[in-house]
Formats: C-alpha cells, structure tokens, sequence
C-alpha cells in the first residue's frame, strides 16, 4: 500500500490509487497531495526523461577542498545520485518535510534512543536521524568490502598473537611496550585460547573519504562495536519512506547480517547435548545504547540479559530462570572488556560475572568478541599495521589508516612535536578521558604545554593526520533544503566459518554543525541510513546462503521461562505497593482521628505504626532544635513527608515507582501510567506546603492510585509465573502488617484495643457497619479482620492465598514448602474468633501465633528469593 | 636456611555466603635464590575442587569456588621454603639516567630486558604522579648510581614514613600515603615502586614474608608473624636488586618470596567474590619457623 504515493511509472493508475490511500494511510496521503505546485497528480521521473530543474540543489554547490558525496567537480550530481536527487525532486519539499515529520514520529513512537551522560535531557535522548541516505555505487561498495575483510581478518590474527605465543613481538614486527604499558591489555587473559581461533566475531571500522576520493581508515572497534543495531533501524524507518526507489536502486539489503553472526556463533559455541542458548550481555538501562541493545535481541531471537542475570557453575555459565538455571553457550557481550568479571578483571565491576574469565579459559562458554579485544583499537598500532599485514597475510594493506604517530618511538614523537599544529594529538590507548586535541587550535603556551606532557609520556599519545572529511547532504528542516554535513562511515564485518562477511551499509554518521570536525553521536551528531547499491549482475540474495550446516539456537520464546531478575523485580514491586498501601493507611487513619479530637486510640495506633516501621518519631530537621516529644499530628506528618527512613510511605512510593521503571518493558501502558501519576504525586508532595488538608488529600489520591494498581493485576494480567510473584509479594507484605495491626490493635499486652483503627486499617468500615450494626466489639471485629476467609483484607485469608499461590509456582518445590502457612491457618480456625481474645491466656496464644505467622512470611519470602531469583538453594543448582 | 610457613585466613560472615570464588596467591614461587621444597592448600569446607595454575606473571595460583551456604570459611597454606638469598649490592653501577634512556627506547624482542619492561607502566594501584618524581628526585640527583641511589630513597621513606597499622586500608592511594607519611609495607613498597616508575625506572613488588625476632626469653608466637611486602628494581647491568623500604634493609634469607607482579592487585594472598555474608570479620595468622637453622635473627621489625 506504500507504493501509493512513491513514483510509479504509469500515471494511468495513479489516482485511484490516492483514493485508495485516502483510508489507509493518511499520513501519508497528506505527502503525496500537498508535495506538488500545481496538481496533486503527478507522475514520478523515469530514466529516458532528462533530469529536471533542480531548485533543490540550487544552495548546495560542491566545495573545492572537500570531496562531496552527491555533487561532482563540474557541480552535478553524481551517476549513484541522479535517481536520488529526481526522486526528491518529484516530492518536493513540502513532501519531504511531512517525510522528515513521519520518520520523527515513528522514532519516537519506537522509542530510538541514545542515552547522553552529559545531557541535561538526560536518559533516553531520541535518536537523531537524517531523511536523506548516503549512497554508494556497487563498485565502490566493493573496494571497501574487500578492504574491511581484510583489515578484520588482520586484526584478528593480531589479536590471537597478542594473547597468545606474541611472535609478533619476538620477530620485531610490533613493540613489546605496545601492549605492556596497554591498560587495555588483560594479563589474566593471555594464553585463553579463543574457539575456532576467532577473537574478533563484529569488527566495525569508522571509515572516511578523503578529498580524492579515497576512503581512509580512521579508527577501529574491536571489543563490542556499537551502531550496528541503529544502522538496521534507520533502514526500517528511512526505507519506509522511499519503499519504491529502495527498490528501483536494488539497495542492498541488511537484515541477514545479524542472523548469519548468531548461527556463526552457535556454531563456535562449546557442544553438549542441548540446543546453544546464545544471550546478549548488557550493561543495563543507563547504557548509552541500551536501545540498541534491547533491538537487537530482539531482532537475533536471543534473550537479553544483565551481569546479575547470570551465574557461574563448575566451569559453565548459566542464565538464572524461575524454572531454574539454564547453561549459556554463547555470550554476545556490550560489556566492555575490563568490566566483564570483577573476579579476575576489575574487582569493583556490578556489571560483570564472577568467574567469567575461568569458564573462557577452560573452554565452557563462547565470548564474542573474546575478552581483551579492546586492545587493539589502540592508534598505536595503526602505524605499524601495513608492515604487519604483509607479515601475517603476505599482501598488501587494502585501505591505509590516516596517518597516525605513536610517540612511543623516538622519530615518531619528534615528528608529532614538528608538525603539531596539523595534527590531532590522542590518547593512545584509545580512552576517552580526554577528547582529542587539535593541534592547530592552541596558543602557543598550550602547544607547549602539550608537547611538554607528550614528552613526559610519550608511549600515551597518538599524534594523527586531519582527514578533511567528505560532505554529504542533509535534510535541513529549518530551511527546508539540502544542507551540507562532514560525513563518516561506520563499516561492520562478522566472523564466520567461511571468513568475514561485511554488512552491506553501515552507519553514517553526519557531523552536527555545519563546520564542526568531530563527528561523535556521544556530542550531538546525527546518522543516515547507508544505501549500498548492487551491482548490475548482482542478484540480491533474499535469505542468507547456508554455508554450515549450523546447529538450531534456543531463542527466549521456546524456552518461555521469565528470567530470574524479571520475577524479583515484580516480587519487590508488589511488595513495596503493598507496604506503602499499609503505611499511607496507617498514617490517615491516624491524621483523621487528630482531626477528629480523637486521641483514645493514638497509643496503640502508635505501637502498630512504630513496629511495622511506618511511623518515626524522630523530625531530623528539628532534631537539634527541641528535644520534646512530638505532639501525635506533627508524629504523623513527619513520618508522611520524611523521604529517608526505610518504611516511611514515600520511601517504599519511591522504590514502586523506581522498581516500575526497570520493568517498562514489562509493563502495559495504561499501569504505567498509573506508576507516573504516583511518582508525580509524590514529587509534588514532597515539594508542597505540608499542611493536614495537603497530607488527607496526598493520601487519598496516592491510596487511589495503588487501588487502581491492584485492580490492575486483577482484572488485566495474564496468570503467568510473574503474575504470581506479584500475588505472593503482595499477600506476604499485607499479612505480616496484619500481624503486627491485629497484635497492637486487637491483642495489646497493655492498654485497651483500638478497634475503630483496626476496622479502618483494614477498609472495613462500611462491611462492618452493615453486617453488625453497632458500635467496635472484640467478637465481631476478630470474625471479620482475623478469621474470614472471604474478606481479602483478613488475616486467614491471606495465610491461605499464600499457600494457595506457593503450590502454584513453577518447578518441584519440596513437599512441605506451605506446610507452616496451612498449619498456621489450621491452627487460627481452632477456635472461635471471639474465643481467641477471652482471656489473657488465649490473646497471648494469639499474640505467638501472630508472631510465628509473620516469621512464616520472612522465611517464605527468603526462601523465594534463594530458589527462583538467586538460585543458592544448592538441591536446584545442576540438573 | 628452609622455612615453614603456615597462612592461615578465616572468614566469618554475619550471614551465610551462597556462592563464593576465590584466587590463591599462597604458593611460594622459586628462582635461583630459593626453592618451595613442599606446599599444601586446606579450604574449609572444601570446594568441589581446586584449580591450580600459572598466573601471567609465572606466579602459581590456585583458583576454587563454593556452591553450598556457608558461614565460615578458612583457608590454609602450608610450605617449606629453602632460601638462599644474599643480600647483594652492586658496588658499581650506571648512572640511572642511562637506565631510564636505554628503558624509553621501544623495546622489540622478548629478553630479560623487555620483560623487565612490563614494569614501567602504571599499574592499578601505582599511578605515575609528579608528587612522587618530585620526592624521588632528592635521591636521584644528576649522574648518581642507580644502586646507590635507589638504597638512598629506601633510606629516606624509611625515616620520613612511620609505621601505622591504623592510618590506611587496601584502598588508600599512594599520593594519600605520600600525603600522611604513615602506612604499613604494601603502602611503603608501592610509593617506592611509584617512585622508581616515575623516574622511567622498571619496578615491581614482591609479596612474601619475613621471619620475625620474638622478644628475648619468649618462645615464638604461632600467627605473630604476617604477610609481608617489598620491592625489586631492574638494573640491566646486574638484574633485579630486591629493596625492603619498611625495614630499609636488602632482603636476604629472613625474606621469603611468593609472588611478584606490578603491584598488590596482581598479587592478593586472597581475591574473591562473593554473593551474600553481610559484614564480615577477616582474621590471618602467619606463623614463620626456621627449621634447619636456630641462628639469631637480626630484623626485628615486620609487616
């Protein structure tokens, strides 16, 4: 239906085709009818017809010291271009701005996003995406193919040299001190023996042209490559809006790059008797690219896991599961080296795997790329590189890097200190502390003082050539116009049993300003979709040739288990709703009977409050100030608003809303509004005058919200394992409040009970009034609150809910996993409930039996947490 | 003179640790100056198994892990050392500068020299500063001897730095200990290690233990002794010249040797991880005992 309103041949047909467009898809109606001057019906360019004006282009001229990527020397477009440029033509630019506007909304729909450490917009920062492609014709494409299997190829060998026999070095071809002062050199990696021989499984090399023509190799990527991921989402959301010239161009089609390294890597992988379960290790949410990340699981089939997610066993890795430990083959890492084990790599890693590194060396898990490969991303080595690749490889060099110096060596640094003022001075080790420094851009003063701390260290700078960086258009949206960007070229290449294949395209990525020359996505540049085009025999393959005969991979659908972390973050999710649902009701039922001069009750509400943690008698900010006791209203209010101590309501409201945020993938759009509206309740709370008619309402509205949640997972959750996870969160945290309630209201050791707080507590205000028509009695009020079966808010009924959901749980649990919950009702239903508080000796019985429910909970609750989310329980370990 | 060594480290965690991996660095390592006669690894409770091996250093290590809950954890290193180590100066020397200059040049092969290279750089715990060039520079004035020199700045931090179990802990960083003049040997062995780096001196650090002296007319206690740390500097004319800054003494056969590498993180007793335990108390015991030999000791001071 797209091709509705892209370029058809035959103008015949066209109209009816807009009408038919008119239902479908308005948006894009809109492009098609208001693009044209004159008549909304207009036929797309054809080949034979000679190129028409060109008011697009009338801006953009080609520079004369730059290679520009669309126009010619003599100022017209290219050969690769001319269909490109027509097309855009034909559409116009009030087409092309409603193109831009699509492509803008369905990022943002998608929900494309680059995280920004230094950006005041913070996290998930949407992605920043040309409407125009790069083009490149089949023949070029070709060169640089070639170059990027031959440089990954290279690197690899390198890199299996460096952690292992180090010829390189014993033959003089690479400096020892190259990787001996490399802190990206893992020493507890050398002599790991990587499978297959392959370290490196996605190589990408940032690539750029230079004003010949020629591309040049700027750096490489070769621990765990970013961009890949973007590349294939821009050619969904840029292809969408040129369907049919994508196809009239025979682009090259990318989507059968990431399939054919996953079934290169089950290849790899160490072979037992089940099916390699392959997993993509992220740092998590905070990443820069977690997007990217989470795309690509998704696109590969494989599941997408954390450091903590995973746990290592007698020489194997395993992905923890509520249906217990799975053993993982192959790890596809976005960890970066040093943070994969603080066991034998840095100590103070959250993100890694204890014991990671033992299961590589002894050959009972695939890493890609192998730990360690960052070190060759380091521009020291790019000098020697030429020398290197005639050594291993006995050819020539494809594609030359830009000229680069390691000062490490003697000439080099007195070179780089010569001609600084050209230069740009780096870090050699390839780490970001300091961006790079242009050379030409210091006093002399600064100049100096560099070339003083070079000297000082030189083997830690690279000094490297300038590329002056090819132009390519962009969509300017100001202007409604091509503009002119520096552009540079991500390439990917993937190991496989046949050699490195390279992605067809790539990401481009467009410098922000018109004139800036650092082109980092990190500082506000921009991407492009990367067209390659095929070459005129080239039949376009639709599936990926079956070289091997590989083996079939689990992906996350078949083996349908929840991961671990998942189930805990619901259990504590609903956990922590509950606990702040019992705190907000405990303070209003307080709050309303201060306002209703009604103290007899305030002891023992005062008691309850105290032992669940929900009231604090301490006001740290008046602390110093006064040393009396606070009257019960300031007690109240100051337990509302103190956001620091651990079971005040806006702390566990807190860790609701932060828990819900690492399940936003888990969570349906209408729940995570309700989880918005309580965290902007709280915000405004907490920053708001905190007046008693402030506090009642806070109170009311937040109770709603957490209501509105429980009916939620009521009525619109599928009964999946996370669903009872919540269930048992939920009932576990109610009863052991209700055991502490019961204990302090109904049975206190001293004082008189508090009923009228204990029916309010427990939201039966309205039952109890109808079903007994008087005034709190202790018979009445222990039938309804501690031993109805039917009142969700009673006690029994959750001792029994909860032994009905543990029997439920996946896996074989040990036969007497509910028996203390289903004893501890038994044990309830004895008596009469108005027996139960007679005389001292029953509510003393009662007292224990409150006591011994809510340790029931603890251990339940402990013992969850060591067999589904933590699996230490040692009968579950290895099956 | 042969040594017996007993190390033993015991955990005590508030509460059970689920799974638990630890890295040995207990074994003794030999070289022409001593030779480790025998040496046994006891873990309790015992690991499935223990996983012995080679570090990047050629130090021998020992890796396990526990699956099952557990409260407590001991672990205990039984070894005879035979050490023969005299503790030599060279009484001639090159001038360091010339060490330093022919140590910039890029190395190429694969000799003792270029091994020695390893230890220039910085490390985890031993950031090149210009505070440390600065305090080393007083002894490495213009065209001194490297041995000389280098016994020179032993002296100095001996006397400028006190010795002070409670001022740092394993993370203090040697600009702090720099800072405060106090420390205990693995602070006193990575300032002078720092030290000799930053000059473009190749230094590495030695773990080990030193026999200690009890005081006259008391038997000698069994744990009273500790781990021990000191220092080796390369001069290519002689090879490594082992310096003991916390005892401003050359190490010769009080000293015996474990482990090197470029600084304490390479070279932990104990590394592990582990999930759960809470707060947990560490105590290590190291009991020193000559066994072929009664002869007085003349070091006095340890740790």
């Amino acid at each position: 239906m797209r091709s509705a309103v892209t370029p058809m041949r035959n103008s015949a047909y066209y109209p009816c085709l807009v009408a038919v467009c008119i239902f479908t898809f308005p948006l894009l109606l809109a492009a098609a009818v208001f693009t044209s001057d004159a008549s909304p019906v207009r036929h797309a360019p054809s080949a034979e017809e000679p190129l028409p004006r060109m008011p697009l282009l009338h801006r953009y001229t080609a520079p004369a010291d730059r290679y520009d990527e669309l126009l010619a020397a003599n100022g017209k477009p290219r050969a690769h271009w001319e269909k490109v440029i027509k097309h855009l033509e034909w559409m116009g630019p009030r087409a092309l701005q409603e193109s831009r506007e699509a492509v803008q909304r369905q990022i943002a729909a998608n929900g494309v996003t680059y995280n920004v450490y230094a950006d005041p917009r913070g996290a998930d920062r949407p992605w920043d995406l040309d409407l125009l492609p790069q083009v490149l014709p089949a023949e070029e494409w070709d060169e640089i193919a070639v170059a990027i299997r031959q440089r990954a190829t290279l690197l690899n060998a390198v890199l299996r040299d460096l952690y292992g026999p180090q010829k390189l070095i014993a033959e003089g071809q690479l400096p020892a001190s190259i990787i001996q002062g490399h802190p990206g050199f893992l020493r507890a990696c050398h002599g790991i023996e990587a499978p297959g021989g392959v370290h490196l499984h996605l190589y990408a090399a940032d690539i750029a042209r230079a004003p010949d023509g020629h591309w040049w190799v700027v750096s490489d990527r070769t621990q765990a490559p970013s961009g890949a991921g973007y590349a294939l989402e821009n050619r969904a959301l840029i292809g969408s809006q040129f369907p049919e010239l994508l196809r009239k161009l025979r682009v090259q089609p990318l989507n059968t790059f990431f399939q054919t390294l996953r079934d290169s890597l089950a290849q790899w992988a160490p072979r037992d008797d089940e099916a390699p379960l392959i997993v993509l290790l992220t740092p998590g949410m905070l990443n820069e690219t977690y997007f990217e990340h989470a795309y690509l699981a998704r696109h590969m089939g494989i599941p997408l896991v954390e450091g903590q997610d995973l746990t290592v066993r007698n020489g194997a890795v395993f992905l923890k599961t509520l249906a217990g430990l799975r053993r993982v083959h192959a790890i596809l890492r976005r960890v970066d080296d040093s943070w994969c084990d603080p066991m034998e790599l840095r100590s103070e890693s959250a993100l890694g795997v204890p014991g990671l590194v033992d299961v590589a060396r002894k050959g009972g898990v695939l890493i890609a790329n192998a730990l360690g490969s960052g070190l060759i991303e380091s521009g020291a080595l790019l000098g020697y590189l030429p020398a290197v690749c005639e050594h291993v490889l006995g050819e020539e060099l494809a594609m030359p890097s830009v000229a680069t110096w390691w000062c490490g060596e003697e000439p080099a640094l007195e070179e780089v200190a010569e001609r600084i003022n050209s230069l740009v001075i780096k870090n050699a080790y390839g780490f970001a502390a300091e961006g790079p420094v242009f050379g030409g851009d210091l006093d002399a003063a600064a100049r100096e003082a560099l070339i003083r701390r070079i000297h000082e260290q030189p083997r830690n700078f690279v000094g490297q050539e300038m590329v002056r960086m090819s132009r390519v258009p962009v969509w300017g949206p100001q202007n409604a116009s091509l503009e002119a960007r520096l552009t540079g070229l991500r390439v990917y290449a993937a190991a496989t049993p046949n050699g490195y294949i390279v992605m067809p395209g790539g990401l481009s990525r467009v410098a922000g300003l018109q004139d800036a020359r650092v082109i980092t996505i990190q500082r506000g540049g921009g991407s492009k979709d990367t067209w390659v085009l095929a070459g005129a025999q080239e039949e376009l393959p639709l599936t990926p040739p079956r070289v091997v005969d590989y083996p079939t991979i689990v992906t996350e659908h078949d083996h349908g288990s929840l991961a671990s972390r998942t189930g805990d973050s619901m259990f504590w999710l609903a956990r922590y709703v509950e606990r702040a649902d019992c705190a907000l009701r405990l303070l209003r039922c307080g709050l309303r009977q201060q306002l209703s001069a009604d103290d007899a009750e305030w002891p023992a509400l005062l008691v309850a409050g105290l032992r669940c943690g929900v009231i604090t008698t301490h006001d740290a900010a008046f602390a110093e100030v006064s040393a009396k006791p606070l009257t019960p209203q300031a007690t109240l209010l100051v337990s509302l608003k103190d956001g620091k101590f651990p079971g005040g309501p806006i702390n566990n409201l807190r860790n609701v809303v932060r828990l819900a945020r690492t399940l936003r993938d888990r969570l349906a759009p209408d729940s995570w509004r309700i989880y918005n509206r309580l965290d902007r309740l709280t915000t405004s709370w907490m920053r708001g005058a905190h007046t008693l008619s402030d506090a009642l309402e806070f109170l009311d509205q937040s109770l709603l919200a957490l209501i509105t949640l429980s009916g939620y997972s009521m009525e619109h959750m599928t009964r999946d394992a996370g669903w009872r996870f919540q269930s048992i969160g939920r009932r576990v945290e109610r009863m052991q409040f209700l055991a502490i309630a019961l204990e302090a209201l109904l049975v206190p050791d001293k004082g008189p009970p508090a009923l009228a707080s204990l029916i309010d507590l427990s939201d039966a205000v309205l039952t109890y009034r109808r079903r007994y028509q008087r005034a709190p009695e202790g018979g009445p009020v222990a039938e309804l609150i501690l031993t109805d079966r039917d009142n969700p808010r009673a006690f029994l009924y959750q001792l029994e809910s909860l032994a009905d959901h543990v029997g439920l749980l996946p896996g074989q649990l040990p036969a007497d996993t509910c028996t203390p919950l289903r004893l501890l009702a038994e044990q309830l239903l004895t008596r009469k409930p108005e027996d139960w508080i007679n005389s001292s000796v029953q509510t003393a019985a009662l007292r224990t039996l409150l006591q011994e429910s809510w340790q029931a909970g603890n251990q339940l609750a402990n013992f969850l947490q060591n067999r589904y989310f933590s699996h230490l329980d040692a009968r579950t370990t290895i099956s | 003179m042969i040594y017996r060594i007993e190390h033993l480290t015991q955990y005590a965690y508030g509460s059970p640790v689920g799974l638990s991996f630890q890295i040995a660095h207990l074994h003794p390592r030999d070289d022409e100056e001593q030779t480790c006669l025998s040496h046994s690894l006891t873990v309790d409770p015992s690991p499935e198994h223990i996983d012995e091996g080679q570090d990047y250093f050629g130090n021998k290590l020992a890796r396990f892990e526990l699956i099952s809950p557990h409260a407590k954890l001991a672990i205990t290193a039984t070894s005879e050392v035979d050490v023969r180590r005299e503790p030599n100066t060279p009484a001639e020397s090159e001038k360091w500068e010339d060490v330093r200059q022919y140590f910039a040049e890029t190395r190429w092969g694969q000799d003792a020299d270029s091994a020695a290279a390893e230890f220039l750089f910085p490390s985890p715990l031993v950031p090149h500063t210009p505070s440390l060039r600065e305090y080393a520079s007083t002894s490495f004035v213009p065209d001194a001897q490297i041995a000389e020199a280098a016994l020179d700045l032993m002296t100095r931090i001996h006397e400028d730095f006190e010795f002070d179990s409670t001022a740092t802990h394993v993370t203090t960083s040697i600009e702090t200990v720099l800072e405060i003049r106090r420390g205990v040997c693995q602070d006193f062995a990575h300032l002078m290690i720092g030290c000799l780096r930053a000059l473009g001196l190749p230094a590495r650090y030695v773990s080990g233990y030193l026999l200690t002296q009890p005081p006259p007319g008391q038997p000698r206690l069994v744990g009273a002794d500790a781990s021990h740390a000191w220092v080796a500097l390369y001069i290519p004319s002689h090879g490594w010249l082992a310096l003991d800054p916390t005892n401003n003494i050359v190490p010769g056969d009080k000293h015996v040797m474990l482990a090197w590498g470029r600084d304490f993180s390479d070279v932990s007793p104990l590394r592990g991880v582990i999930l759960g335990g809470g707060e947990h108390e560490v105590e290590v015991g190291v009991t020193v005992t000559p066994i072929a030999s009664q002869e007085q000791d003349e070091v006095d001071v340890s740790d």
